[in-house]
């Protein structure tokens, strides 16, 4: 089983992402990638500096793949697309369908991304027989469905690397409105970058105090970290192929090396000292946490 | 342009046909649908008479099948498919990869509609969808301004339909999983977004209480008129202020936009509501007509009535509307 380090979901200072990356090229994550996923307007690296950076890592022994954005509403952003979608020597993730219009029309393989709508065996055969080598399951979907959809595909002796998303805040929802921007009573088209200001989003409570979501800016995310630690012998069994681990701000290599232990069999405890959930694995309400569920 | 009108009953479905719609969508009493609540829906014999209802008199019948299987439900969605066609509807709205990979194997003659749930807000999604199911039409997501609008439909492979009025998404439709995270269901999992079983409302010292599986999603004082708990219209706790963090209650309202879309060629104005009442469903249709029969008449002199913007304001959520997405700013 691979480690994956996810793409970038906050908007951090070119500088520490750089030297985020160079820490992380001692960090035993196999795969990483790289891009912007959640705004276009973000800036601190463009297009050419992320295909610098991913020749850069990949000289260094690593996987990279570029990411692309998962919401895709101007000529703009579809260039960039375009541009990310023809760049040599790299595997594309596709988080819109229009990626996967333009990577299957080149006729190269390809990752769907978790923000491709694949729910069941036949949209996933689908995407395949367009070109799709690996897919990360929709955040919203279980261990129970995960498994269903790779019983039918071996039926159909289909191939395809499984990835699941493991660590991080869940990206749940994109919209056109910026709500960090919006906090600040700024508007988006004068972001001024606020969401820089979070390196690891702005937390929205309930009027309770309840952790419930996280503002990345145009991206919602869980209040909660998603940790499967636990689960990492069970995805094992079941076939997953890399579990993806989000990019944060610190404690990342800790994150790194409790998935790399637990995926070479030692025991490993969930950190539940902050807010964690992993509901969407057991088929419930993505907010709660279970303790001790395993096979 | 055609006017498309949400149907979730029987009367709601006489109604839009007696006020003048163009076409009705409707969804069959299961998961199928994503809107799938008690009480709402059609099935059996109420189907093929409603179906019939509204095609004698020359409107169109669109049935929704636009949530996501999941293996374990696919042949509901597949059968769901085969009775659509069996009866006969105008068109499927779907959203599902599989599913319309289905439908236009199975159905190459039926007319699909790709769903705000198949979340494709630009014209190379178009473009996918369009070459690998053949949909003739796609219901555009409310992320985009009115500007995005018509570069979309000018480049865009099938016809466009936009919602034009009701309750408004501030998410990309198709991919939002605020609701399954607090509750389970998801309008792509289950039909739902914050499924009514998950709802409650609770008297307290501090005002009403509005919750979705226990949390607190708005507390409204004594005599404020309280709304059903959506988690994007929620008031949440940022940094010590308490605010509506993602969207006041309103409802999108563009009769201002009527001549615009037009001129960008939209083929279709959609509007929503299949959980409304049927005495919404009348209130909005009959505006609507009116106000798409006034532009027909006399295009270049096309203003919104101050009674239409009333009565529409009338069954708003908040009593308020919004061009949401269209309008710049709001973003």
């Amino acid at each position: 089983m691979q480690l994956s380090l996810g793409p970038l979901q906050y908007l951090w200072p070119r500088q520490q992402v750089f030297d985020f990356y160079e820490r992380m090229l001692e960090m035993p994550v196999d795969v990483i990638y790289l891009g912007e996923t959640v705004c276009s307007k973000r800036r601190e690296l463009n297009t050419g500096d992320w295909l610098e950076l991913a020749t850069h890592l990949a000289g260094r022994g690593k996987q990279v793949v570029l990411s692309t954005l998962a919401l895709i509403e101007a000529e703009s952003e579809l260039k960039t697309l375009r541009r990310i979608c023809r760049s040599e020597g790299f595997l594309v993730e596709a988080n819109d369908l229009a990626a996967v219009e333009l990577l299957a029309a080149q006729g190269v393989p390809f990752v769907c991304g978790h923000s491709i709508n694949i729910y069941n065996a036949q949209s996933l055969a689908f995407l395949i027989r367009q070109g799709a080598s690996r897919w990360v399951m929709p955040v919203e979907l279980s261990a129970a469905t995960l498994s269903d959809i790779l019983q039918e595909l071996a039926g159909q002796q289909l191939q395809v690397e499984t990835e699941v998303f493991s660590h991080g805040y869940l990206p749940l929802a994109y919209s056109a409105r910026c709500m960090t921007a919006r906090y600040h009573q700024l508007p988006k088209d004068n972001c001024q970058f606020i969401c820089m200001d979070y390196p690891q989003g702005l937390p929205a409570r309930s009027q309770e105090g309840e952790p419930l979501f996280t503002m990345n800016g145009i991206q919602t995310q869980s209040g909660a970290i998603y940790n499967l630690l636990d689960q990492v012998p069970r995805m094992q069994a079941m076939g997953v192929n890399l579990v993806r681990l989000s990019p944060a701000p610190s404690g990342m290599e800790e994150i790194i090396q409790s998935f790399d232990a637990a995926r070479r069999g030692e025991a490993v405890q969930v950190d539940t000292s902050g807010a964690t959930c992993n509901g969407y694995w057991f088929a419930e309400p993505g907010m709660i946490f279970k303790s001790g569920a395993s096979l | 342009m055609e006017l498309v009108c949400p149907a979730g009953s029987f009367p709601a479905l006489k109604v839009a046909v007696e006020e003048g719609a163009n076409a009705v969508y409707i969804g069959f009493r299961d998961a199928t649908n994503a809107r799938h609540f008690a009480g709402l829906n059609f099935a059996g014999e109420q189907l093929s008479q409603a179906i019939r209802y509204a095609q004698d008199r020359g409107v169109k019948v669109f049935v929704a099948i636009n949530t996501y299987p999941q293996p374990r439900g696919w042949s509901s969605w597949q059968n769901a498919v085969d009775q659509a066609a069996d009866l006969g509807v105008d068109a499927l709205i779907c959203a599902d990869m599989g599913v319309l990979e289905y439908a236009s194997r199975r159905h190459p003659g039926m007319a699909l509609h790709l769903s705000v749930q198949g979340s494709a807000t630009n014209y190379e999604s178009l473009r996918f969808y369009q070459r690998h199911f053949n949909i003739r039409r796609a219901v555009l997501p409310r992320v985009l301004s009115i500007q995005q609008v018509a570069q979309v439909a000018a480049q865009s492979p099938v016809d466009l339909e936009v919602f034009g009025f009701g309750s408004l998404c501030i998410m990309a439709e198709g991919r939002c999983m605020l609701s399954s995270y607090v509750t389970d269901q998801s309008p792509n999992t289950g039909g739902a977004c914050s499924p009514a079983q998950h709802v409650r409302w609770q008297e307290t010292a501090q005002g009403l209480e509005s919750r979705l599986n226990g949390v607190l999603v708005d507390r409204y004082p004594e005599g404020a008129k309280a709304g059903y708990p959506v988690l994007c219209k929620g008031r949440f706790e940022v940094q010590g202020q308490v605010y509506h963090a993602i969207e006041e209650p309103t409802s999108l309202n563009t009769l201002e936009l009527v001549p615009k879309l037009a001129e960008i060629g939209i083929k279709a104005i959609k509007i929503e509501g299949r959980q409304r009442s049927p005495a919404y469903v009348k209130q909005v249709v009959r505006v609507w007509r009116q106000a798409l029969d006034q532009f027909r008449v006399a295009p270049g002199d096309f203003e919104p009535k101050a009674r239409w913007q009333q009565a529409l304001d009338k069954v708003s959520e908040g009593a308020q509307t919004t061009l949401g997405a269209y309008h710049r700013p709001w973003q």
